[in-house]
């Protein structure tokens, strides 16, 4: 019994160093291929597959974008991680393998910047905001005071995403304290409420509305109280094809690029 | 029945052991992981801020709810499902347990077509009622329980098959009509199981995050629940990162709280 015991004993001991042996190789990270970026840059433009995160709002614009990138650059492939620009940030600051980061707002930029994932970013369109109703307006909202009345069902981004950011000081400017249902975590989430028709309106970007179709009408906002959204987007030091991301970044910059963003709303910036 | 099951000196086989262990470590280190980030020292001033207090009183109200309804209405399926041969019965097997498959959010995103304002049920109900359920406390039930009610299903129809069914027929032949049946006989044979579904079904509904955020949306105070709140947290970085992991370490254990005294009793019994 006794001799079992302390096999068995062993065993754990031995389990755990392995696992203990798997949990310390994650530390290092050195395995660097330094061929990626040398053989880039053929005359067929670039290849290799990035990973682009990028605000929610652009979602439907970089989906073309990558079309026209991809086709341009046959040999390169381009994947997207949508989300709040704030999460983005978060999962790049802790490490998460981007290569591109499109932020809807500076302030979800700058800890990149300082944390040494990227050197230089660009501001590449801008947007604005937009009340966003359901087809037929069945709230009758006509303006950012409707979001101070208590029986309307109306929705805002929560106060750390950009557009909850943004649209906070868009209420601010007209005087207007929230009395919000719901604070969604991201753009398109407060969107797909208002498509249901379950929120009155929601203080979305202008191309939100466009993307929300026949379902959705949009209320412009005065532009002495509108607030406009700057989109910085920069590529990201530690990637592993520089090269694409690069590319991608100044195709985003170009005027084709700038041609696709307008199509969907945004104002081109650069 | 004894009142400790312990079985003592059991020798396990040596294979089980490091697969054993393997299990075990996969389980806690997370744990330890997070333990080994809380911010200890903020604590007891997060646990009285009131996004705290208010997102731990409704997961705490909605889970509770959520199993007393499941409780109620799933105890009943279970039976049916287990005693009777209602036609398509493995049709209907599979149905109940379709929540557990689902991805939370497509079961958000479905229960507001279902009972969102304009919903298949719930614009009617609107039209007639006034009532909404999305962006309120009762939406965060229904989501809860739409989401944890098979788990208690599932257990409580797998006890009752396994039950000795001689005791009811004994009981009906005796002359017991099949309520009282069902209620002095059935029920007290399957408690064990019951327990066991309402502790999964309550463990479930505590941590319920997508179906929650997509049909009754984030508002604090109202529709806001732990997870919720963490989440939002976790996302924006920062010193709210910590407060999120602070967050995470309260969910734990409360959820300990509950489930070790209760998981005691169940095998105990």
């Amino acid at each position: 019994m006794r001799r079992g015991w302390s096999r068995s004993l062993l065993a754990v001991l031995a389990g755990t160093l392995v696992l203990a042996a798997a949990c310390g190789g994650d530390d290092d990270k050195s395995d660097t291929s330094g061929n990626a970026g040398a053989t880039e840059t053929t005359a067929s433009g670039v290849d290799g597959s990035i990973t682009v995160f990028a605000a929610a709002s652009l979602t439907d614009a970089f989906g073309d974008i990558k079309e026209a990138f991809e086709k341009e650059n046959p040999g390169a492939e381009v994947t997207f991680n949508f989300a709040g620009s704030s999460a983005l940030k978060e999962q790049i600051l802790q490490g998460a393998p981007a290569d591109v980061f499109a932020s809807a707002n500076q302030s979800n930029m700058d800890p990149v910047k300082d944390a040494g994932k990227a050197s230089d970013d660009k501001v590449f369109v801008t947007n604005k905001l937009e009340i966003g109703v359901p087809k037929g307006n069945p709230g009758k909202v006509t303006g950012l005071d409707a979001f101070g009345i208590d029986n309307l069902r109306i929705g805002l981004c929560a106060e750390d995403v950009p557009c909850g950011e943004f649209g906070r000081e868009a209420l601010e400017n007209a005087g207007v304290t929230p009395k919000p249902d719901t604070e969604e975590a991201d753009v398109r989430a407060l969107l797909t409420k208002v498509q249901s028709g379950d929120l009155d309106a929601g203080l979305v970007y202008t191309t939100d509305v466009l993307a929300g179709g026949d379902q959705v009408e949009g209320i412009e906002i005065p532009a002495d109280q509108n607030v406009i959204a700057k989109y910085p987007i920069a590529a990201l030091s530690g990637s592993k094809e520089s090269a694409t991301a690069d590319a991608f970044v100044a195709f985003v910059l170009s005027p084709d690029g700038q041609k696709l963003l307008e199509k969907r709303g945004f104002t081109p910036a650069a | 029945m004894s009142r400790r099951r312990r079985t003592t000196g059991d020798r396990p086989p040596w294979a089980l052991v490091p697969l054993a262990a393997v299990a075990l470590a996969f389980v806690a280190v997370p744990f330890v992981a997070l333990i080994q980030r809380v911010p200890w020292s903020a604590l007891p001033e997060l646990l009285r801020e009131p996004v705290v207090t208010d997102a731990l009183r409704l997961s705490l109200v909605s889970a509770f709810s959520a199993t007393g309804l499941s409780l109620l209405f799933g105890v009943p399926l279970a039976w049916m499902l287990a005693r009777t041969d209602v036609p398509g019965r493995g049709f209907l097997r599979g149905l109940v347990v379709l929540p557990m498959v689902l991805p939370p959010v497509v079961g958000g995103a479905a229960l507001l077509f279902a009972f969102g304002r304009f919903g298949l049920l719930g614009g009617p109900l609107f039209d007639a009622t006034g009532i909404l359920l999305p962006f309120s406390f009762s939406g965060v039930v229904f989501a809860n329980t739409f989401v944890a009610m098979p788990f208690l299903i599932v257990t409580v129809e797998a006890g009752l098959r396994a039950a000795d069914r001689r005791y009811e027929e004994a009981a009906a032949t005796l002359g017991a009509g099949r309520w009282t049946v069902f209620r002095r006989i059935t029920v007290p044979m399957a408690a064990p199981s019951i327990i066991a579904g309402a502790v999964l079904c309550w463990a479930r509904a505590l941590g319920e995050f997508g179906a929650t955020i997509t049909f009754a949306g984030n508002l604090q105070g109202r529709t806001q629940t732990m997870p919720l709140a963490i989440f939002l947290d976790l996302e924006s970085g920062g010193a709210d990162r910590e407060s999120a992991i602070a967050l995470s370490l309260i969910l734990v254990a409360v959820s300990l709280a509950v489930l070790i005294p209760l998981r005691d009793r169940w095998l105990a019994a």
